[in-house]
């Protein structure tokens, strides 16, 4: 492998893995405030890339991903009130089947509407213009992405830590109920976390799948798994550290497909998934939570 | 008097339903849908019964049944390919010498033994499934209830993945699947192992280790200060569950007669989890009934939601491919929000327990609108 092939395939990886570092914070922050592993929301990423083929049908891609990411935004929203506000005080296993049920149901919905068969996705000539660094020649959206994923990371993190809505939300992760008690309107506390984490997944939609070039019913499963494993890496409930283990797995892979070891890329997030529960449950940066009787 | 009028009762029902098998045995080409809806019923009700042992009454939420089936019904496979049509099945990459080698060696042991071969397909592929679950239940059975979720599920990923490798092409034919499957003699042949499988853990659970396993269920730091060895619990209810799914993956192999890789999606562990959902989590009877209940409703009674339907010239809107599946989800869904108990709750079904419902039934509709039922 010469340095140049070697340099293209981290500029990959680093993209890849800054589109799962997009999806990971939506894990992050809904398991950060309600406990649950949102199934659905691998889903939700792979409802926008349909949204996206859509909009960009009739539409110019400046309007197209605006309106892309607030339909997602409305789809996350709704999917929360409807699915999991009903079971606030139900128990933990009933929400996750709730979940499974939601990504089931957004499965079959997109089989339905759209046919199991890949759509192309839409060339946003913008992002495909072919950049050359030296012997690196690589399209827009590969630099693009690292870098729009930091700028979100950063306005996010300003979000939670200096706005109203940022107190309330590390509140209610805090303790559910004292916050309710201190009136915090926690649905709607709720309801903002599942915008951000819908937007941010629209986001990572566009940028993945206009690297992959093809969305199925199906294409949300894999990323949305391993982006769960990106945010456990990280510790979860924390967004810093839902994006190191973004890019940590997007290299990781990168690096293990050029290898030749593609069908163990999967395996091996997995596999990192049970070390890093056994060893270090709180991942990379989160806290540790001990368990009360 | 009670217990033998309620024997005489499940006797009856065993010997209707055993008449009943022998006239669809007879009549198969007639009734072909209903007998092609109970034998994969059936198989699905010992897969369901054993996730049900492992989420509804251990309360470990494993989402790997797609994978462990995927183990059952490839050994399974392996062993049920006839010999002389092997070379065909493998005609892309070739067959590995091992898989030879075993086969002829299947082919020189007496007859009984060969006469036995699909019981004993069938246990292999349980025993090297309960093998995979022992492995890596050490890791994952310490992880909390929503980690062991994801971990589970990415195993049966990772299964899959395997399986359809390229490096795997000489064992489980890659992408090609395995074809030529040595079938079922008859219905009463699936029901039966399906009944001794279901039997087994009817009886587990109703053993001391059920007891366990259920106080784990409530609570599980509350049963290791009454002394329950909560990880050889587990574990033991992770690897028969896993027996089980697995021998319930080689039934379904031996049914449809070739698999493939595409089989043991994910979808396939909702599938079963949307039969244990409807059917009542901790409830074994549910899990039969709902099994034959979705399978018939998903095969048969409403399939034609996916084709359009005209009433008339007028087209019905909606009714196309994939429809059937959408109401599923939407099912799946409203069951889990608005009646959490299934069909049968964590109740079992018993001619006693008919007989009150029964009663209910009539009290209600003798006084219509009268006395509050709570």
């Amino acid at each position: 492998m010469t340095l140049s092939t070697l340099f293209q395939h981290i500029l990959t990886g680093i993209s890849l893995g800054g589109a799962y570092a997009l999806i990971a914070i939506g894990y992050t922050m809904v398991y950060g405030i309600l406990r649950l592993i949102n199934f659905a929301h691998g889903d939700i990423f792979m409802m926008a890339g349909y949204f996206m083929i859509f909009a960009m049908v009739s539409l110019p891609w400046q309007i197209a991903i605006p309106l892309v990411c607030i339909i997602t935004v409305i789809l996350g929203v709704v999917i929360e009130r409807v699915a999991y506000k009903p079971l606030r005080s139900a128990p933990r296993m009933s929400i996750m089947i709730s979940a499974i049920a939601i990504s089931y149901l957004l499965q079959n919905l997109a089989t339905y509407l759209f046919t199991a068969l890949p759509r192309a996705f839409p060339e946003i000539p913008f992002l495909k213009k072919i950049f050359q660094i030296g012997n690196v020649s690589s399209s827009l959206v590969t630099f693009i992405t690292p870098i729009l994923t930091i700028i979100l990371v950063v306005g996010l993190m300003f979000l939670i830590n200096h706005t109203k809505i940022g107190m309330a939300m590390r509140a209610v992760s805090k303790d559910f109920e004292t916050a309710q008690l201190m009136g915090i309107r926690i649905n709607n506390v709720i309801s903002a976390t599942f915008a951000i984490g819908s937007f941010l997944a629209a986001v990572g939609a566009i940028l993945y799948f206009t690297d992959r070039m093809s969305v199925t019913p199906f294409s949300g499963m894999l990323p949305g798994l391993k982006c769960f494993v990106a945010a456990v890496l990280g510790g979860i409930g924390s967004i810093p550290g839902a994006m190191v283990g973004g890019f940590v797995i997007g290299l990781c892979e990168t690096i293990l497909v050029a290898m030749g070891y593609s069908t163990f890329s999967d395996a091996f997030t997995f596999t990192l998934l049970i070390i890093i529960l056994l060893f270090r449950p709180t991942g990379l940066f989160g806290e540790k939570i001990i368990d009360k009787v | 008097m009670k217990t033998s009028k309620n024997l005489i009762y499940s006797l009856i029902l065993a010997v209707v339903t055993l008449a009943l098998l022998f006239f669809l045995e007879v009549n198969k080409a007639k009734y072909g849908m209903a007998y092609t809806v109970l034998t994969k019923g059936i198989i699905l009700a010992v897969v369901a019964v054993s996730m049900n042992l492992v989420t509804g009454f251990t309360g470990l939420f494993s989402l790997g049944q797609a994978g462990f089936m995927a183990i059952g019904a490839y050994v399974t496979a392996i062993f049920l390919i006839p010999t002389n049509s092997i070379e065909e099945v493998y005609y892309m990459s070739g067959v590995s010498p091992a898989i030879l080698t075993f086969k002829t060696w299947l082919e020189s042991t007496p007859l009984w033994f060969q006469s036995l071969l699909p019981y004993i397909a069938l246990t292999a592929g349980g025993l090297v499934a309960a093998l995979f679950a022992a492995l890596i239940g050490i890791p994952v059975l310490r992880l909390k209830s929503d980690y062991l979720a994801i971990a589970t599920l990415g195993f049966s990923e990772i299964m899959r993945a395997i399986i359809s490798s390229p490096q795997m092409d000489t064992i489980t034919n890659g992408s090609y699947g395995l074809k030529k499957i040595q079938g079922f003699s008859s219905l009463i042949q699936v029901f039966l192992i399906a009944a001794v499988c279901i039997t087994f853990m009817i009886l587990l659970i109703r053993s001391t280790y059920g007891r366990a396993f259920k106080a784990i269920r409530e609570d599980e730091i509350a049963a290791e200060a009454m002394g329950i060895n909560l990880f050889k619990h587990k574990s033991l209810s992770f690897i028969i569950g896993s027996f089980f799914a697995a021998v319930s993956g080689g039934m379904l192999a031996m049914f449809m007669r070739s698999i493939d890789a595409k089989t043991f999606t994910v979808s396939l562990t909702y599938d079963i989890l949307l039969i244990v959902v409807v059917g009542g989590i901790g409830s074994i009877t549910g899990s039969i009934l709902s099994s034959l209940l979705v399978t018939a409703s998903k095969e048969w009674w409403l399939r034609f939601f996916d084709s359009p339907l005209y009433i008339g010239s007028f087209q019905v809107p909606l009714f196309k491919t994939g429809f059937r599946m959408v109401i599923f989800s939407v099912v799946l869904l409203l069951i889990v929000l608005f009646y959490q108990r299934g069909l049968m709750g964590r109740n079992e079904f018993s001619w006693d327990g008919l007989a009150k419902a029964f009663n209910k039934l009539k009290s209600k509709s003798s006084n219509k609108g009268g006395s509050k039922i709570a």
